[in-house]
């Protein structure tokens, strides 16, 4: 499985939706993620891929994780994941 | 002052799933405890306890519920729907400003540490779950509940070891009585009964390896339990308005402290809780007719018991019945006194005293009617619940007929 389908599965888990559901264009706002939910997610990224999320809740958008669409969500993780190998 | 009664119970622990069960395993002097099914229990050399059997997580929560909640989370929110469920209540508007949810528990996400903690030294992982700590913190129940019903007022959680659970509702009483609240939501939880919480306990040999026989001269030692129980206490006026079903009344409680030791008992911290609760209840000693016994089943608890019972009451000693039913359903700790309230409801409302089962041989030193096996038929007007907590913190609730 791509980076793209097991990071859009984890978010459509989380979300408690079909995976076809959640497209690139997606926010974690407009899929009702909340702040919860999305450190649960960065969890589970993190699980499945092995790596570090930087994501500090106090101040997400002061993190380097772009968390602002699902796409800059699988960009973010493909790069880490590249970083780490 | 105000008076304040008891219009909802709600139970899960090793003798049943809820309230009814629960009164007729008591009734029938069943015993809770056997032979733990939990990891690694090869390696305890202590293998029983009062565990609950038969329940499965999932099919009570949804996996984001279960993500947050431990199991002594679980078993508060069960128990809590079956005691808020038999009041009749629902919180909106005042009545939600003014109700809120203490409750005991000594260990709180016993299992979520254990379970992280193999995580991080066992299994070397590196990081944990986010939600460990809201699993884990000792108010995570008394939270949920709240949440999950709308209690808007004074709300927290009491850790007192053995006495949590009558703290908490010994305090909800306060608060009735003062004024500060009209329903509170109060018992206790705990669920200890894992790899670590076993072997913490192995660790001070106060424990039996066979069976749990308070008051009996061949004791050997506590067993440990785990579960819930919940009670809605209510504002008399408040409840005699709506017709509320009256399951009994709170009418005496206090708490002293030992000051001496920090496991051992003492007789006159003990006598000093019972003689209190019986004076702030203005309660004749001769109208007590059952004493819920903290009854752990150890050498230094059931001979001080007995000493501070037969100094309170003098020669009327004699003339009560007193039980421990942690023989039944083992100690559930910081639980273990809103479990033990369901017998000195069912003494009050049934008329039938629990047993303490497992007795074989009486003891000199605990030369009281401790109810021997068999439950009994008998009338009580007053019944007293005492809590004696590691740490010399003893915590005592009179409840009486309305």
């Amino acid at each position: 499985m791509s980076v793209k389908d097991t990071v859009i599965q984890i978010i459509a888990e989380q979300a408690v939706l079909d995976v076809e559901d959640v497209t690139p264009n997606s926010t974690l706002d407009s899929l009702g993620i909340d702040s919860m939910g999305l450190v649960e997610s960065i969890f589970a990224i993190e699980e499945a891929f092995d790596i570090s999320v930087p994501f500090n809740a106090n101040d997400p958008s002061a993190s380097e994780f772009d968390i602002s669409s699902v796409a800059s969500i699988v960009a973010a993780v493909e790069k880490l994941v590249a970083d780490q190998s | 002052m105000k008076r304040v009664v008891i219009t909802g119970a709600g139970t899960i622990n090793a003798l049943g799933h809820n309230v009814p069960q629960t009164l007729a395993a008591m009734r029938e002097g069943a015993c809770g405890i056997g032979p733990l099914e939990i990891r690694d229990v090869d390696r305890l050399g202590v293998q029983i306890g009062g565990q609950v059997h038969g329940y499965d997580e999932h099919t009570h929560f949804n996996r984001q519920q279960i993500v947050l909640y431990d199991r002594f989370t679980q078993f508060t929110l069960l128990a809590a729907k079956e005691a808020i469920g038999q009041s009749g209540l629902t919180f909106a508007g005042e009545l939600a400003a003014r109700a809120g949810v203490i409750l005991g528990t000594a260990g709180g996400g016993v299992n979520t540490w254990d379970d992280n903690y193999r995580s991080v030294y066992e299994d070397g992982k590196n990081r944990v779950h986010p939600f460990v700590v809201p699993k884990l913190m000792n108010n995570a129940a008394a939270s949920h509940v709240s949440m999950e019903y709308n209690l808007k007022g004074a709300s927290f959680t009491v850790a007192t070891a053995c006495a949590s659970s009558n703290h908490a509702m010994g305090q909800a009483y306060m608060m009735i009585r003062s004024g500060i609240g009209d329903v509170m939501v109060t018992g206790g939880s705990e669920s200890m009964l894992c790899f670590g919480g076993v072997k913490a306990w192995e660790g001070l040999r106060v424990m039996s390896k066979d069976v749990c026989r308070p008051f009996s001269a061949n004791r050997n030692g506590m067993v440990q339990g785990e579960g819930a129980a919940v009670f809605v206490f209510e504002e008399y006026e408040h409840a005699r308005t709506r017709n509320a079903n009256i399951l009994a009344e709170v009418i005496g409680f206090a708490m002293t402290s030992d000051a001496s030791d920090i496991v051992m008992p003492s007789k006159q911290g003990a006598a000093r809780a019972i003689e209190g609760a019986l004076k702030d209840g203005h309660i004749a000693k001769e109208r007590v007719g059952y004493i819920n016994a903290h009854g752990t089943g150890t050498a230094a608890n059931d001979k001080t018991e007995c000493a501070a019972v037969a100094d309170v009451f003098g020669a009327h000693a004699d003339n009560l019945m007193i039980s421990s039913t942690k023989s039944m359903h083992g100690h559930l700790i910081g639980g273990t006194g809103a479990v033990e309230l369901l017998a000195c409801i069912m003494a009050l409302r049934d008329g039938v005293i629990a047993p303490t089962i497992g007795y074989d041989e009486p003891d000199p030193e605990c030369a009281l009617d401790i109810v021997p096996n068999v439950a009994r038929d008998a009338e009580v007007d007053v019944v007293v619940s005492n809590a004696f907590a590691f740490g010399g913190l003893n915590a005592v609730l009179a409840l009486g007929k309305v």
